[in-house]
């Protein structure tokens, strides 16, 4: 059942989340009632963040606002061999809405895999558990508009080998899709997940995603989120890491396309000897917008982070990079790294990057670097000088620059698919 | 082979090339020394086609063809090659990866077939042998850590691999130890044929020592002023370049 929700407000003329939110229907999916009304009330007492506001500083979210969004479900004809997907675990989401007719219905032993509208409240009772929405307009909305997302919970001590492919498609004018999704590595597993978003003749739509991830004590979970969602639409993404003790987390975030993205990825470092590696890399053209904004808090002792996030703007495109690493009082020995890199590929191309290192503990070692600038002219005459082309010397440098992030993607049939789009987007060879 | 004449390069507005004439021929091999800031370097970097310098005046044929008309990879296509006084580092690129893809960019230009892998990793190892680069090295990033006489072995390496009919060697042995420089001076000689043509720019006669040039020439303030036999490197570096400036000087 749905119901259609009216934001009331003494200024509704004015605000455009009010106008936004008009039309949508509260979340029929079996999490927690007082979730989606404490995220309708927070959306009442909200608009679209500005540039005022600190996090959204470099990041317009006006074109958001004036999509006239609806939640429709398409069923689109999907060439899904153009997914170029090894995995037998493929599971596929149009608008936000569940397409069980392009999904995988074998299950491995060990794990859990299904939409979360086909879920009991019991299993999505830590759906909104660690995810803040107070003052969050894009998880706030995502909290009470939800439609349906993947939840996924492998069980404890599984090594689950083959790779579970979730696919996300954006599809339709004006699409305002809300997915939710809840992963769940538990205790001594270990598995492979593949995010990927892509859009069918979509435009002006958006995909505001919430994902939620425990990561169990001494569990392994590896996702590779790849993002190449047409020019033209929207993404707004988050994720919410809580990592138990021993635990491993990498997740490689590949960004290759979209008019506006933006990613949040939060991982909560609560147990001790955790390793968290973020891996990023953006190739940006045209008027493209994408903004990487991470936060890794290590609230407890013995622990490792890697950041490494490497950008190529080409065009008018503009990168936002904005790293912030707390360590906790008591959060001793903890070794942080972050490098953002970035390679400006015309005179109109920008980056704005900004690290930021809060730490009060004192027995720690982090660093952090940001560099941004142009290719090396002297490397690239000297590759010409051995017969390259001009193009060919600039391919060649920048690919091996972002390859420092790409040899990051272990599982090679990811590796080899976002070469190939690299390739085919940006003329790139590898 | 090449034939530069009356050529004038400034930079800068600053004119460095006042006039110069040279003939290489194919078998060749030509010394050019010289002081200090004579423009030995310029040259190399006009020939290579290094946009900073204008050329304001001469002409350079390349084997029939006008090579300032040329753009830099052309010049390379057409078989010219520099090595670099200072070769540069290319983190991420392999020194493999970038030789293949520049074999291939020559062979299109060429309107030959790309070479294949097995063809391409046999020509690795041959070529890799004769200056003594290990293996490694060769699949490295380009010039990322290497020292500096691995930097220099490393240019001759990818001579050896592009087979040019020209090679212009800038100031290669600048910086080497006596092994590095026999090395470097060996894989020179072991390329050498009637079909190419090698000019090898120096400060020092000791390279002379284990290159035999045919012609050794004094460039000084931006023209080749004397030309002799390989003796004449003995006597520069018996006596230097002051009695040559004064002749110059004098004229």
């Amino acid at each position: 059942m749905s119901e259609k929700i009216n934001i009331m407000n003494d200024t509704i003329q004015q605000n455009k989340l009010a106008v936004f939110t008009e039309g949508l229907s509260l979340s029929n999916l079996a999490y927690s009632n007082d979730l989606k009304q404490k995220a309708l009330n927070i959306l009442n007492t909200l608009d679209f963040p500005t540039t005022r506001q600190e996090d959204w500083k470099y990041t317009r979210v006006g074109r958001i606002a004036s999509i006239k969004a609806n939640q429709t479900a398409h069923n689109s004809q999907i060439d899904l061999s153009s997914i170029r997907t090894e995995s037998k675990l493929l599971f596929v989401f149009e608008n936000g809405h569940f397409r069980s007719d392009l999904s995988s219905s074998d299950m491995p032993k060990g794990v859990v895999i299904k939409a979360l509208s086909r879920c009991s409240e019991e299993e999505l009772s830590l759906v909104g558990s660690l995810v803040n929405i107070e003052n969050q307009v894009f998880t706030a909305m995502n909290s009470a508009f939800a439609t349906d997302g993947i939840y996924i919970q492998i069980q404890p001590n599984e090594i689950i080998t083959p790779s579970i492919h979730v696919l996300h498609i954006l599809s339709g004018d004006n699409t305002a899709s809300f997915t939710r999704n809840l992963l769940v590595c538990s205790d001594f597993a270990q598995a492979h997940i593949i995010q990927e978003y892509i859009t069918q003749e979509a435009s002006s739509s958006i995909n505001n995603v919430v994902t939620e991830i425990i990561v169990g004590v001494n569990a392994h979970f590896t996702i590779d989120k790849i993002q190449h969602e047409e020019q033209g639409n929207f993404a707004v993404l988050t994720e919410q890491v809580d990592q138990k003790k021993d635990s491993t987390f990498t997740i490689n975030t590949i960004t290759l396309d979209g008019t506006l993205v933006r990613n949040n990825l939060n991982i909560a470092v609560n147990g001790t000897n955790c390793t968290s590696n973020l891996n990023g890399a953006y190739l940006l053209k045209n008027n493209q917008h994408v903004d990487n904004h991470t936060l890794v808090d290590h609230k407890v002792a013995n622990c490792l982070s890697n950041e490494l996030y490497k950008g190529v703007i080409y065009d008018k495109a503009t990168a936002v990079f904005n790293g912030k690493v707390f360590v906790r009082k008591d959060a001793q020995k903890i070794n942080a790294f972050q490098s953002n890199g970035n390679v400006l590929m015309s005179d109109d191309a920008s980056v704005n990057s900004k690290p930021e290192l809060e730490i009060y503990a004192d027995d720690v070692k982090c660093s952090h670097g940001s560099t941004t600038g142009q290719l090396d002219e002297e490397a690239i005459f000297y590759l010409r000088a051995r017969g390259l082309s001009e193009k060919a010397a600039r391919n060649l440098m920048v690919s091996a620059f972002i390859s420092d992030v790409l040899d990051k993607i272990e599982n090679q049939t990811v590796l080899e698919k976002v070469q190939l789009i690299i390739q085919q987007k940006f003329a790139w060879e590898f | 082979m090449i034939k530069i004449e009356n050529l004038h390069a400034s930079i800068d507005g600053k004119e460095i090339l006042k006039g110069l004439n040279l003939e290489v021929k194919a078998g060749e091999i030509h010394a050019i020394m010289g002081p200090n800031g004579a423009g030995k370097s310029t040259l190399a970097s006009v020939l290579a086609g290094r946009e900073e310098y204008e050329i304001t005046a001469g002409s350079v044929d390349f084997d029939g063809q006008d090579l300032l008309e040329l753009s830099t990879e052309d010049r390379a296509r057409e078989g010219l090659f520099l090595a670099f006084q200072y070769p540069v580092e290319i983190p991420g690129v392999s020194n493999v990866n970038f030789l293949r893809t520049a074999l291939n960019e020559i062979r299109e230009y060429k309107g030959q077939e790309q070479i294949s892998a097995k063809e391409f990793m046999v020509r690795v190892r041959e070529k890799s042998a004769i200056v003594e680069l290990d293996a490694k090295l060769a699949s490295r990033s380009v010039n990322e850590g290497f020292s500096g006489g691995e930097k220099k072995r490393n240019e001759i390496f990818q001579m050896a691999m592009l087979e040019p009919k020209l090679a212009i060697l800038d100031e290669t042995d600048s910086g080497l130890d006596i092994d590095a420089l026999r090395i470097v001076a060996n894989g020179v000689n072991t390329l050498k044929s009637s079909k190419n043509a090698t000019i090898i720019i120096t400060h020092y006669q000791r390279l002379l020592d284990y290159i035999v040039p045919d012609f050794v020439h004094v460039l000084y303030d931006g023209r080749i002023v004397k030309s002799g036999p390989k003796e004449l490197a003995l006597e520069l570096e018996e006596k230097g370049y002051d009695w040559i400036k004064a002749e110059v000087d004098a004229q």
